[in-house]
């Protein structure tokens, strides 16, 4: 087992990526201009870091695969972005972001890494105001925060529940200006199928038209990864229906290590699924857990007649309810990290208190907040003896200002209205902290292959706290890469173009023709959605919120006899010359099912809970934590990083230690 | 519900495209249009036949991929909505539904129901951005002051999804409400002030360029735009536009 070297610099945490700054070699402008760089994604990492590349004057390509660069999946964050501004005088810093990260990540990331995210953050957000993002203000002119789960200061910035999409079209917008002047060609509707190497170095990409499903050979002299989490393994959740691994499966196919792939985050408030039909799980924002309460009843009976229909949530009294996480979290409340979160509704759920008909349900409340709000209006307003009406509607006001289209959001889904009655949530697959190992420079264990934003591991450690996605994503892309990159091109100014012509690039095209013509010419019996479902129930069965070793090796053994059976019985109609959405699918799941069962190996090899990752056979047996998760920091204090070896269940595992010196490890505790 | 769907195909942008009708059996009302879309193209693969290519991603209402034209409106019946966020509860039993692409001449139709919006990011790489470096550090956020209320109506402005559906609903397909939305957004900022003549003169060329047609303010494209984007954000442009030509 070899040591990995995450080439962090010396010195002390707080002055280190300044120093290591003022130290990277630089490009020269006129080199510059001879450099090409190629950025797979638009989302906030890959369309900052493209703006930003271009704009120091490098040559840069991006792909996507939807029709433009901004419908990138980041453009469906609602919540937030979490910087350490410090407006609020409420106690932030950088100090305070960085050692709540790596609290709330369970203390499995890199330390340096996350203060240096800490430290840029402040910079995103003048940045974002600079490029015309209209974040939400208060009535003096001045920016307005709210609080995330698993923190006490107040330090998200927002924009309505639209906050990924204001930053993306600020990303977007950057690129557009870099687009005008020639600096980056935009290559939308392409799917990148390989990353293409030289010896040793990445060099290009092959590419599929969506459009005509031509195939491309790109060449550049960096290749950079931004494409996003895959979260899809699971079938159902709240990703875009395209998000998806293959690129970070395929460049990990070659050579790049892929970390902590069983990291996955299952976001405690999602609209509940109502049948097989469903497509994809919808997020409520966590910032309705600043004024929502999380209940089911108290008694059994209750938990009946409400799915018998005979009694409404709003009939029951506060007796009869148990406020499950005041309850059991009195410091954090409602504002409990995710992973916490989501295992006490499955744990009220499981022990049959769901409150719908699949008893999958739990309630979120705005009921208190509404009656808040209002006399606090009431007052405000000098509104003496206020009605109950009045006040409801001056509260009802409140909350809608807030949270005005989320609530609208639920309402067209669910056809209830969230101001008379609780919502319905239960926890859905969200993001995935595991991806693509990183160096401190973010260059994959492939030289020259870069990896940003979610598609790579870092920073989150096992559990991500929330508005805190944004954040990497935009401080790798604009604050990050473009320096650390700059190290590595500084040595290939004397390279010239790379041509495309060559047996690697031959190579790589011909596996891409490969397996297109395989699926095409394959006749099977079944669609290619057959087999994501299936793979989606072995690993919401097996690998979701709480994971125990016999049902991580049952799941290793079904995900690849279902990836036998895709490859003898899968059904792509149509041809490889067109528009093929089916094609598309395939070739994702294809990935999809090599990279579930390294998932589950993952899975198995972690004996303890941490984050997001919890096993039964792993939790704290008695004290005030009885119940509660219990990592082990001596036996597993690091960072899985799996080497390719021709099949998911042979790879190769390769530790980095974690070294906390400003931190000193302790169980999280939110009592 | 049982249904009948009559579905414009067209195999490609040169092809001749037909109405062609499907059955679809046991839809129910809590499914999203697109889930329903799902199972006619279940059904067609597992008969051997080419499912119908349709824009689709985040299934949100929010990526702005969705674009469906649907018994006569841009991402049918419902209000405030996207194709995607439209759900089954708003048919009938025994429905005949047409659904058509996005027509307009500046989108001219890939295949099926996909149709090519790159007019609308070629408008934005005319003016849709502030030109400020994105590497160096820049003044504090708070520096500048914004009206809430301004930065409001930014806000609104700037909840434009780029679907499309305001050029598809309108007679003349023209894209005002669109470039109107963006225009506005940044004339209502103090960042935005500094470039402004340029921005919208040039975003205004482009479109016409683009073969979009003229406004005659008919209104049909706010009451089908998903966002609820307002007719007063064209009327901001035209005065944006109008002085610009003076000053310009
Ligand atoms: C519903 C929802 C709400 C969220 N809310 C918040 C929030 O409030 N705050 C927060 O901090 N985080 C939030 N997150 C998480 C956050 O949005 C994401 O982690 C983040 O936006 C990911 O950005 P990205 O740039 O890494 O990838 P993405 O935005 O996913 O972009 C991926 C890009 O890669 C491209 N791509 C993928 N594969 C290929 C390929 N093979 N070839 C070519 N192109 C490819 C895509 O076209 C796209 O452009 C939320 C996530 C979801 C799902
Ligand atoms: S203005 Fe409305 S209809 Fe037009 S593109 Fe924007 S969101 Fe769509
Ligand atoms: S699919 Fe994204 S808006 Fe409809």
């Amino acid at each position: 087992m070899s040591v990995l070297d995450s080439k962090v610099p010396k010195g002390p945490l707080k002055t280190k990526w300044t120093d290591y700054k003022n130290h990277i070699d630089l490009v020269n402008p006129a080199n510059k201009r001879n450099i090409d760089v190629i950025v797979v994604g638009t989302g906030l990492a890959g369309g900052s870091a493209a703006a930003t590349l271009a704009e120091l004057g490098y040559n840069v390509k991006t792909f996507c695969y939807q029709d433009s660069p901004r419908r990138a999946h980041s453009i469906a964050a609602q919540g937030g972005i979490n910087a350490a501004k410090n407006y609020q005088g409420d106690g932030d810093s950088t100090y305070r972001l960085f050692y709540d990260t790596v609290k709330g990540g369970d203390y499995r990331s890199r330390e340096a890494n996350v203060y240096r995210l800490a430290e840029v953050s402040a910079n995103i957000i003048d940045q974002c105001v600079a490029q015309g993002v209209p974040f939400a203000r208060d009535y003096g002119g001045l920016l307005d925060n709210r609080s995330f789960g698993g923190v006490l200061v107040s330090r998200t910035f927002y924009a309505k529940g639209q906050t990924g999409q204001q930053l993306l079209l600020g990303a977007y917008s950057a690129m557009n200006r870099q687009i005008a002047r020639g600096k980056i060609t935009p290559f939308n509707r392409h799917e990148m199928l390989d990353v293409v190497k030289v010896n040793g170095k990445a060099r290009g990409i092959i590419a599929r038209n969506l459009v005509t499903g031509e195939i491309e050979r790109h060449s550049a002299h960096a290749v950079v990864i931004a494409s996003g989490g895959y979260g899809n393994v699971y079938f159902l959740s709240t990703n875009a229906m395209g998000s998806n691994a293959t690129a970070a499966w395929k460049i990990h196919k070659k050579g790049a290590y892929f970390a902590n792939p069983c990291y996955t985050q299952i976001h405690p408030t999602c609209i509940p699924r109502s049948g097989d039909y469903q497509s994809k799980l919808t997020l409520m924002s966590e910032s309705l857990r600043n004024d929502g309460r999380i209940w089911v009843p108290k008694n059994m009976e209750d938990v009946m007649a409400i799915r018998e229909g005979k009694k409404k949530p709003t009939d029951l009294s506060e007796d009869e309810r148990d406020y499950y996480l005041e309850r059991r979290y009195p410091a954090f409340g409602n504002l409990v990290p995710r992973d916490v979160a989501s295992r006490a509704a499955k744990e009220r759920c499981d022990a049959g208190y769901g409150v719908n008909a699949t008893g999958e349900a739990v309630y979120l409340d705005f009921a208190s907040a509404i009656q808040r709000y209002g006399v606090e209006q009431a007052k405000i307003h000098n509104i003496e003896n206020a009605s109950k009406d009045k006040i409801y509607e001056l509260g009802a006001a409140i909350v809608k200002a807030k949270y005005g289209n989320l609530f609208q959001m639920y309402e067209k889904i669910v056809d209830q209205d969230p101001y008379k009655t609780p919502m319905m949530i239960y926890p859905a697959v969200h993001y995935t902290m595991g991806g693509v190992w990183v160096d401190y420079n973010l260059m994959t264990t492939v030289e020259g292959l870069y990896c940003i934003g979610e598609a790579n591991f870092s920073d989150h450690g096992a559990n991500r706290l929330g508005a805190s996605a944004l954040m990497q994503g935009l401080a790798d892309g604009y604050f990050v890469l473009p320096y650390t990159i700059g190290d590595y091109l500084s040595h290939e100014i004397r390279t010239g173009k790379i041509a495309t012509d060559t047996p690697e690039f031959d190579e790589a095209e011909k596996s891409v023709n490969d397996q297109i013509n395989f699926f095409i010419n394959n006749k099977g019996s079944h669609s290619v959605d057959y087999y994501h479902k299936k793979l989606g129930k072995i690993m919401w069965d097996k690998c979701g919120m709480s994971r125990n070793a016999e049902g991580l090796k049952e799941a290793m053994a079904e995900i690849k006899a279902l990836r036998e059976d895709f490859y003898k019985n899968v059904s792509v109609p149509g041809t490889a010359t067109e528009l093929n959405a089916e094609l598309e699918k395939a070739g994702r799941v294809a990935d999809f099912l090599e990279l579930g069962e390294l998932f589950a190996k993952d899975a198995l090899a972690r004996e303890e809970s941490c984050g997001g990752h919890f096993r039964e056979e792993s939790v704290e047996l008695d004290g005030e934590q009885e119940g509660e998760a219990k990592r082990n920091d001596v036996d597993f204090a690091f960072v899985s990083a799996w080497e390719y070896k021709g099949e998911p269940g042979d790879a190769v595992l390769h530790k980095e230690e974690l070294e906390f010196n400003e931190i000193e490890l302790k169980q999280r505790s939110y009592k | 519900m049982n249904l009948t769907l009559k579905i414009w195909r067209q195999s490609n942008a040169q092809a001749k495209g037909k109405m062609v009708d499907y059955k679809v059996t046991e839809i129910s009302e809590h499914m999203s249009f697109l889930e329903m879309m799902d199972v006619l193209n279940e059904q067609l693969i597992n008969k051997g036949e080419e499912p119908v290519a349709f824009d689709h991603d985040c299934r949100e209402g929010i990526c702005g991929m969705c674009s469906m034209f649907i018994n006569g409106e841009a991402h049918g019946p419902d209000r405030g909505v996207t194709t995607c966020q439209l759900h089954m509860r708003m048919f009938k039993d025994g429905d005949t539904i047409t659904i058509e692409p996005f027509r307009a001449k500046a989108f001219p139709v890939i295949k099926d129901l996909v149709v090519d919006r790159s007019s609308f990011d070629r408008i934005q790489h005319a003016g849709g951005y502030i030109s400020v470096n994105t590497s160096g550090n820049t003044q504090d956020a708070n520096a500048i002051p914004i009206s809430k209320h301004a930065a409001d109506e930014a806000m609104d402005a700037a909840t434009c999804i780029g679907c499309g559906a305001c050029v598809a609903s309108c007679k003349n397909a023209s894209a005002m409400l669109f470039v109107g939305a963006k225009v506005s957004q940044y004339a209502l900022l103090p960042q935005g002030k500094v470039e402004a003549i340029d921005r919208v003169q040039n975003m205004v060329a482009q479109m016409d360029l683009e073969g979009f047609g003229n406004c005659t303010n008919t209104g049909a494209c706010e009451v089908e735009c998903p966002k609820g984007i307002s007719l007063e954000n064209i009327a901001r442009m035209n005065r944006e536009f109008l002085s610009a030509n003076i000053k310009g």
